[in-house]
């Protein structure tokens, strides 16, 4: 026992003086958070728009009270005529333009139809859909209190309520990926380069012709990076609630516990890699490229799963963080309790025996 | 004439003086043994010389070109080898010669040229394909020795070239360097094979940073009472106060 | 006893698709309290065989026992009673030179209190220095602590892979004075070296080159087989004298030793005037041949021959 808890000193040691690592470490999850807080989101907000008004009548003129009114859109400019579109959208003003038919009004009294037209920058496809519902959805809006008014008979009325996330925030979405992406780097990433480097550096020769079991030194080294995730999940998960305004609805003590689940797999995956590479440069990029790529694109957290073609849809079955991300999404924003998460709890459960047991077989108690 | 002439160059790390006002010449064709235990200074004092860093104080001329001035210009006149690094282990030898002529500047004409005429005196012809990596130590050092050579160099550098080679492979590698010396090219070496220092035409031994010692080995043993240079270095640097490193 | 055994030990590497013969039949033994040399060149297979005795890898063919137990099955017997230091400085360069020393002994079970006795002579040398991580160390420290690790259990075996590579000269009669000190404590130590002038310390040596081993006896056991006589040539130009012997047909060896060349003849009883009278036809001025007794490196040159 003595032997092992000054292992773990060591190992500390070593986190403790590399002061440059340990300052990205705890840096960059609060960084990440921040960013992709404040600065990555998706969502509209005071959108420059122009209007060509053809109609110029009441109806016109309070849509565009509307639309005007909502923190959504800022009206900047009414244009005249259709040719002045186009220059308006290839100067970068606008990102939306609504085009009134001439007679709009009369129209819509006397054929109960009007069109208008809505026309978006899809260069940003996200952006320009967004915003074409946003705005479609202040017209039904008018539409609806019209119909209201004139009392007409068959009238269905849409009301739509966001669930959970009433106004579509984006960092409801980030803050479980970031937490994956950040235990994936100091997890995955950091142990095995800890490990590897022991080998580079010839210790890993000394270490090995002495009594030391060899699965006491892999958990040695897991234990500093297991303690420095722990801080780094607190890290995020008090960001997320006091400057970001994420609730977490569900238990904290299940999300933690299953914060912590993670970390382990990611532990294990980290242990596996450093038994495949032999230098710190492989062991680096095969956790960016095999883990933290995938932790990105198929985790379902930066792209809907649903929308990817089926292989990719398989493939993102094993890559943990998709399971991650789905439980703390479950439990923070939806408030669940573990019998909605108990199936991908033991799916993460699974992967970490597996990872676990494959590693510490292929960790060599020899050179070779 | 002197290809090397040396005036009280110095160089300072921060308070620390790695290399003291060392002065000395060496001539043309001359073999130049650099002595010294770890950390003495030779290799800080060797780079200066290359022109790879700047002295703090002094003055120095490599191949008649000034050290401050020039360094660029000593680069093209110099060849440079040491045991730590010297070829690509993942090229093969041929693609070696074709990457050092290449950077000196060597047309296409003359690198085919020397690669025939190198792969006859080592007698590698059926191995200018093998990866480097696959070759004996021994075998890379010659090979090394003379990419370190090809471009004619009036001076060649080599920093212990011979660590844990094989002791006929050394002696062959040092015939080489006599045969280059003989041809009028000058050789800087450093060793820590005492018997390697007797090979050399005169010998300097630096501890702490200077020159304690310069001359013929003969004339050293002499004036230190010594059998061999082992002793005479042994003598020397058991005087040293500062560590190596 | 015999603390180290080896029969017939053979390994095999793969490079690509060739395959390279690092060891080839290897077999000695090594006797308790010895002071055991294995001498050769960088690439001659003394690594792979000490990481083969320290249970780091395993032979394709043969067995071999430290200690009394077997390299394979009974490796963790052995990983308790051996200290190894291997051939790159492989301590932990951000601790302290005391953090790094504690943290081998507890990895054998033990503390430098228990056996500060045995490395006492080398730890009061870097003593003063032990706040300070090793990486900053000198060359000649950072061996000392090297050392020191290795020792701290009390190994009855102790492997020192070439300790004394790229180090000074005075470092290295250190170090070696420090080994002679180990050895009077009954410890039995394996050393392997690349300068053969470092031989004449060790009880026994054996001389190894290509995986084989050329020959094993005690240094002077060694130079007494030198069965033939061997001359030292000295002239006033000695780079024509090199390229003069080499050509002469009567010359069967010449090599450069420091300020002389080591020539043997083709015929042993061929005389030294003729020898003279040849050069000097060549132009050699000062000629002087001497009769001298064989080195270590003498006879590893002739061994390597065949």
């Amino acid at each position: 026992m003595k032997q092992f808890l000054f292992f773990v000193k060591k190992e500390f040691l070593h986190v403790w003086r590399d002061k440059r690592t340990m300052f990205i470490l705890f840096g960059m999850p609060i960084m990440q958070i921040l960013i992709f807080g404040f600065a990555l989101t998706n969502e509209v907000k005071n959108t420059r728009i122009a209007i060509l008004d053809n109609s110029k009548d009441e109806t016109t003129a309070a849509i565009i009270n509307q639309l005007q009114a909502s923190r959504y859109f800022d009206v900047q400019e009414t244009i005249q005529v259709n040719s002045e579109l186009v220059p308006a959208f290839q100067a970068g003003n606008i990102k939306l333009a609504i085009v009134f038919p001439e007679n709009f009004q009369e129209q819509l009294l006397h054929t109960h139809s009007a069109a208008v037209q809505l026309i978006g920058d899809a260069t940003d496809p996200n952006t320009a859909n967004t915003l074409i519902n946003y705005a479609s959805a202040i017209i039904i809006d008018y539409q609806s209190n019209l119909r209201n008014q004139i009392k007409f008979p068959y009238t269905i009325k849409t009301e739509t309520r966001m669930l959970y996330n009433p106004q579509l925030k984006g960092s409801y979405n980030f803050v479980p990926g970031v937490m994956a992406m950040v235990l994936m780097l100091v997890c995955a990433m950091m142990t095995s380069i800890s490990i590897v480097r022991e080998k580079e550096m010839g210790t890993m020769e000394i270490i090995l012709v002495s009594p030391i079991v060899p699965i006491r030194v892999v958990i040695a080294k897991m234990v500093p990076y297991f303690i420095l995730s722990a801080v780094n999940i607190g890290s995020i998960l008090l960001l997320s609630v006091y400057v970001l305004d994420v609730p977490i609805r569900g238990s904290l003590l299940l999300l933690v516990s299953e914060c912590l689940l993670f970390t382990i797999t990611v532990l294990a995956l980290g242990l596996l890699i450093s038994s495949i590479a032999n230098s710190q440069q492989v062991a680096m990029l095969i956790s960016l490229m095999g883990l933290f790529l995938p932790t990105i694109m198929l985790s379902g957290f930066m792209f809907p799963i649903e929308n990817m073609p089926l292989g990719l849809r398989i493939f993102s079955n094993i890559v943990p963080a998709k399971w991650f991300y789905m439980i703390v999404r479950n439990i923070m924003i939806k408030g669940v309790g573990f019998e909605h998460v108990w199936k991908e709890t033991l799916i993460l459960i699974g992967m970490t025996v597996f990872f676990m047991v494959v590693s510490i077989k292929k960790f060599k108690t020899r050179l070779e | 004439m002197n290809v090397i002439s040396v005036q009280n160059l110095t160089k300072r790390f921060g308070s620390f003086t790695a290399v003291d006002q060392i002065s000395f010449n060496v001539e043309q064709g001359e073999i130049f043994g650099f002595l010294g235990a770890n950390g003495a200074g030779k290799t800080t004092a060797m780079r200066m010389l290359c022109g790879l860093s700047l002295p703090s104080s002094g003055e120095a001329k490599v191949a008649g070109f000034d050290l401050y001035k020039d360094a660029e210009k000593i680069k093209k006149n110099i060849g440079y080898m040491s045991q730590k690094f010297s070829l690509y282990e993942d090229l093969t030898i041929r693609e070696n010669i074709r990457f050092y002529g290449g950077i000196y500047g060597l047309t296409n004409a003359e690198i085919k040229e020397k690669t025939a005429s190198l792969s006859h005196t080592l007698k590698i012809d059926d191995k200018l394909n093998t990866l480097v990596r696959a070759l004996p130590l021994g075998w890379r050092q010659k090979i090394s020795f003379s990419v370190a050579m090809i471009h004619k160099p009036k001076i060649v550098f080599l920093d212990e070239p011979t660590g844990g080679v094989d002791p006929v492979t050394r002696r062959e590698f040092w015939t080489m360097i006599f045969e280059a010396a003989n041809e009028g090219t000058t050789v800087f070496v450093t060793t820590h094979y005492m018997d390697e220092a007797e090979y050399c035409g005169r010998v300097s031994i630096m501890v702490d940073g200077k020159i304690d010692a310069l001359g013929a080995p003969q004339e050293l043993k002499e004036k230190f009472s010594a059998k061999d240079m082992g002793e005479v270095f042994l003598k020397l640097a058991r005087g040293a106060k500062r560590g190596d490193d | 006893m015999k603390v180290v055994s080896v029969k017939n030990i053979e390994k095999i590497f793969k490079v690509g698709k060739s395959t390279v013969t690092a060891l080839r039949d290897i077999s000695f033994e090594i006797e308790a309290g010895e002071l055991f040399g294995l001498i050769g060149p960088d690439g001659s297979g003394k690594t792979t065989l000490f990481r083969i005795l320290t249970t780091l890898m395993l032979a394709d063919k043969g067995t071999a026992s430290v200690d009394g137990f077997d390299v394979v099955n009974d490796y963790k017997q052995i990983r308790k009673r051996v200290g190894y230091m291997p051939g790159r400085f492989s301590l932990y360069q951000d601790l302290t030179v005391e953090e790094n020393l504690s943290f081998f002994a507890t990895l054998f079970n033990t503390s430098i209190e228990e056996n500060y006795d045995l490395i006492k002579d080398i730890y009061v040398q870097i003593e003063k220095f032990k706040t300070r991580k090793a990486g900053a160390l000198s060359g000649g420290m950072k061996q000392k602590l090297a050392l020191s690790c290795a020792l701290i259990h009390r190994p009855s075996v102790l492997f020192l892979d070439e300790p004394t590579t790229g180090v000074d000269a005075v470092s290295r009669k250190e170090f070696w004075d420090l080994l002679r000190n180990l050895q009077q404590q009954k410890i039995t130590i394996l050393v392997s070296t690349p300068y053969m002038d470092e031989a004449s310390l060790c009880d026994r040596v054996a001389l190894i080159q290509d995986g084989k081993i050329l020959d094993i006896d005690s240094p002077k056991g060694i130079t007494k087989k030198f069965n033939h006589p061997l001359w030292s040539a000295q002239a006033d130009n000695m780079f024509k004298l090199l390229t003069d012997l080499k050509s002469l047909v009567e010359v069967n060896s010449c090599y450069p030793f420091g300020q002389e060349h080591h020539v043997t003849f083709k015929d042993v009883r061929e005389s030294v005037n003729d020898m003279q009278a040849r050069l000097h036809k060549l132009g050699h001025t000062s000629i002087k041949f001497k009769k001298i007794e064989a080195g270590i490196e003498d006879c590893f040159m002739d061994l390597m021959k065949g």
